[in-house]
């Protein structure tokens, strides 16, 4: 029988592997925002997950949130990486220093 | 072993499958179609869970949409991926020492976590009785309506910011100006001329 735990387990490790992406693809901006987007995913399994279990379908309704915002950053982010290359011919992360933040 | 449970199994594994190659491939294309991969696989374990509704909404709109907007921009971009992966193998160790942290501090928090007493009463409340796209909508539609319109409204705002960020006016190319099209004057624009014959002009 598959239980809460299942769901739980199978949604950490996927968070594990966008944590793990930030750090291996630390120069690359559009496999960093593909590792935002894994994370992203592994909270949601959570919500359904425990939407499924508990009977409670907020859980779901906050997934639909999720992606909405999750679908605006992806836009955006892009935008302003397609944005930043027509300027500096790179996407490389060590060439944001532009407001020398 | 059920049909339900390999089915678990396998969207699971595929799941985490297309997690690791997106995030270790050498191609950002081929990261993309993995992050697809795992996205669809991830729709497989909401129908599992009987959240029908969620699960189409993944496929449309991070299948549909979101991974499409990825491929675009990897390929329109013109970048040398080789170089930015050539420093992939230093950050290796520091990123599977910090995943390993993370991965043991989940495995204790799910150790020690329990149902609360008495949760089954609660649970057996709140249960309705339509199909799961009813009971979502009558729930939006009733008590989020208004974190449903701001939702609305945070996409507006992500679809203008992107046509401003993206958006660009050369003058170095011809553009079809449709006003002054309209607004030509036969009179000016062609002139007639009374050519005899055998002389030209």
């Amino acid at each position: 029988m598959i239980g809460l735990e299942h769901y739980l387990i199978v949604a950490a490790a996927l968070f594990v592997i966008g944590i793990f992406g930030l750090f291996l693809n630390r120069k690359n901006i559009i496999i960093l925002l593909m590792s935002i987007e894994l994370m992203l995913l592994s909270v949601n399994i959570n919500f359904v997950a425990f939407s499924a279990f508990l009977n409670d379908y907020v859980g779901q309704i906050f997934t639909l949130f999720v992606l909405t915002v999750a679908a605006a950053e992806a836009a955006i982010g892009l935008a302003i990486l397609v944005c930043f290359f027509r300027n500096k011919g790179s996407i490389g992360v060590e060439d944001v220093n532009v407001m020398k933040g | 072993m059920g049909i339900g449970e390999i089915a678990f199994y396998a969207f699971s594994i595929s799941t985490l499958i297309g997690g690791v190659f997106t995030v270790v491939s050498r191609n950002p294309v081929h990261s993309v179609l993995w992050l697809i991969l795992s996205f669809i696989s991830a729709a497989g374990l909401f129908v599992l869970l009987g959240a029908e509704f969620v699960a189409m909404l993944l496929i449309i709109v991070y299948v549909g949409a979101v991974a499409v907007l990825f491929l675009f921009v990897v390929m329109m971009l013109d970048v040398d991926f080789a170089e930015l992966k050539a420093e992939m193998a230093r950050y290796f160790p520091l990123g599977l020492l910090i995943g390993v942290i993370v991965l043991i501090q989940l495995m204790f928090a799910f150790g020690i976590w329990d149902y609360s007493d008495g949760y089954q009463q609660r649970i057996s409340e709140v249960i309705g009785s339509g199909t799961n796209t009813a009971e979502l909508g009558a729930i939006i539609y009733d008590e989020y309506i208004l974190i449903f319109q701001l939702s609305g409204l945070i996409l507006l705002v992500a679809m203008i910011g992107a046509i401003v960020l993206t958006l660009r006016h050369r003058d170095d190319i011809k553009r079809q100006d449709v006003f002054a099209q309209m607004m030509r004057d036969p009179e000016e624009a062609m002139e007639l001329k009374d050519i005899k014959p055998g002389q030209g002009l």
